[in-house]
């Protein structure tokens, strides 16, 4: 299954991801993503790839298949 | 492939030329092959650079925390993968609609079915010109220039109290440097969010060391770089090795100006992009001057998440013209300065303070201010160093949530927070 990862180094809380996708991104009180669940049913690839590439900060990424 | 074809169904073999190569002409490229446009796409740029994103020029690539390359958003390889032709290094300088060609200084010219106008906006020119050493910042090439000047030793002087100013500043603080920010406003940030908010945005800069001429306006900059002398309107003069300019945007589009597209400082477009009269024509992102449904005249907006929507439905409306797409989310805007992170949802503009949550002067600092347009519901908020609340504020001004619950929600995270 696609696998979402997030660079938490990377993150700065634009929270972006979590308006697009809610059920996948949340964020933690000190602002960081937080993925919900990182494998992503290929159904729910496009919307949460969606998510990802409005990161301003090119923080999260889906990989594989 | 007629223009006809793409005026009334998926005619996606077209050929597709967008002109500008930042944020929304990126963005709409990809999206185009990814709602399945199979016909050339072509991306005309400019500049000589890969295409890159522009909030790092005031942030990380500013302090030095990151390199330019950092900053790309599409490079040769990736473009030739996603089966994107990129025509960089000469930018576009007329547009005939009737013949749906684009010429580019180069000589060269290009044919399109489908055209979409992404040349978003330049810094305001400065009035003031000195021999050398001022700035302002756009682009990759303007941030190279102030970098390298910002080795002169010297204090260095910002004109213009809005984001860029206020984000310059921050950087140039950072860098271990003395910094004056000047501006004509007693409180710049006031526009955007009245005057009690705009207050803290102006003791966060006195905080961190900057000082601020706020009321006072630029009467003349004069010398040279590393000798520059700016002299303020209420007679005193600030020396200053290097001074950086950001008063504000205009649209790219004096390119635009004899092909008889509707211009008003950026392209008139509709809430789809689409240019009225042109079929086949489409404007994204900062040039894009929208008529949006509800009451105010046609607005460009200015915002990365903006030009980000925008790119994805427009080109989900030139794939499927039949359902035009729309961006449908609130206003968003990041600001980062200093140690604070400033987010801006809705329209806090004009609307009134309703109440302010949370601690502007703590260290760090965390606030949310609520405002309204009708004293009934949320239309604006200004959330610092808080994306949980920004996100609750966010959700509720989408709802078009009453005020009151919008406090009572604000008031639990904030008590749950600091728990
Ligand atoms: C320093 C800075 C900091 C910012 N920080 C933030 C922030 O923190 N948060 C936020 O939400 N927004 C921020 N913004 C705004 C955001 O970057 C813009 O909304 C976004 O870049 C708009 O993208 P665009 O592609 O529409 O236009 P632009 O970024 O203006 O890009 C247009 C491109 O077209 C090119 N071009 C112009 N004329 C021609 C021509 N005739 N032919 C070919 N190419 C041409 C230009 O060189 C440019 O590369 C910032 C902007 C700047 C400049």
């Amino acid at each position: 299954m696609p696998e979402l990862t997030a660079d938490l180094g990377a993150c700065q809380g634009y929270a972006n991801c979590v308006v697009a996708a809610p059920d996948t991104y949340d964020i933690d009180d000190d602002g960081l993503v937080v993925l919900v669940r990182t494998e992503i049913p290929e159904e729910d690839r496009a919307r949460v790839e969606e998510a990802a590439r409005s990161c301003p900060v090119s923080a999260l990424k889906v990989d594989g298949k | 492939m007629s223009a006809h074809a793409v005026g009334r169904g998926p005619g996606a073999d077209g050929r597709a030329v967008i002109v500008g190569a930042s944020v929304a002409g990126v963005r709409t490229a990809q999206a185009l092959r990814r709602e399945g446009w199979t016909g050339p796409v072509t991306l005309v740029g400019d500049e000589p650079h890969p295409p890159y994103d522009k909030p790092p020029l005031s942030k990380q690539l500013l302090t030095g925390a990151w390199e330019p390359g950092r900053a790309v958003l599409l490079d040769g390889p990736a473009a030739r993968e996603a089966g994107i032709t990129l025509r960089l290094g000469s930018p576009a300088v007329r547009l005939d609609p009737a013949g749906r060609r684009v010429s580019l200084a180069d000589g060269q010219t290009l044919s399109y079915d489908v055209l979409v106008l992404a040349t978003g906006a330049a810094a305001r020119p400065s009035p003031w010109r000195p021999g050398s050493g001022l700035h302002v910042l756009r682009g990759l090439d303007d941030l190279l220039a102030l970098r390298r000047d910002l080795e002169l030793p010297g204090p260095v002087v910002v004109v213009g109290g809005g984001f860029i100013g206020a984000e310059v500043a921050s950087a140039v603080r950072a860098r271990g440097r003395e910094v004056t920010l000047v501006d004509p406003l007693p409180v710049p940030m006031a526009r955007l969010m009245g005057e009690e908010v705009g207050a803290h945005f102006n003791g966060l800069h006195r905080r961190h060391g900057a000082v601020t001429a706020f009321g006072t306006g630029v009467e003349s900059i004069t010398g040279r770089a590393g000798a520059l002398t700016v002299r303020l309107s209420d007679g005193g003069a600030l020396p200053a090795a290097t001074v950086v300019v950001g008063i504000g945007s205009v649209a790219n589009d004096a390119w635009l100006r004899d092909s008889g597209i509707p211009l008003e400082d950026g392209v008139l477009c509709d809430e789809y992009g689409r240019v009225p009269g042109h079929l086949g024509v489409y404007a994204v992102g900062d040039l894009a001057r929208r008529r949006l449904p509800g009451p105010g005249g046609p607005q460009r907006s200015e915002h990365w998440t903006s030009a980000v929507e925008q790119a994805a439905c427009v080109a989900r409306t030139i794939t499927r013209p039949s359902a035009p797409s729309a961006e449908a989310s609130v206003p968003y805007v990041w600001s980062d300065q200093y140690d604070w992170k400033a987010q801006i949802v809705g329209a806090p503009g004009g609307a009134r303070l309703h109440r302010l949550i949370g601690d502007p002067d703590g260290s760090p600092a965390r606030f949310a201010a609520l405002y309204s347009g009708d004293g009934a519901r949320l239309t604006g908020a200004v959330l610092v160093n808080w994306p949980r609340a920004m996100l609750m504020a966010r959700r509720l001004i989408a709802e078009e949530g009453a005020l009151a619950h919008a406090e009572r929600e604000l008031t639990a995270t904030g008590q749950v927070s600091r728990a």
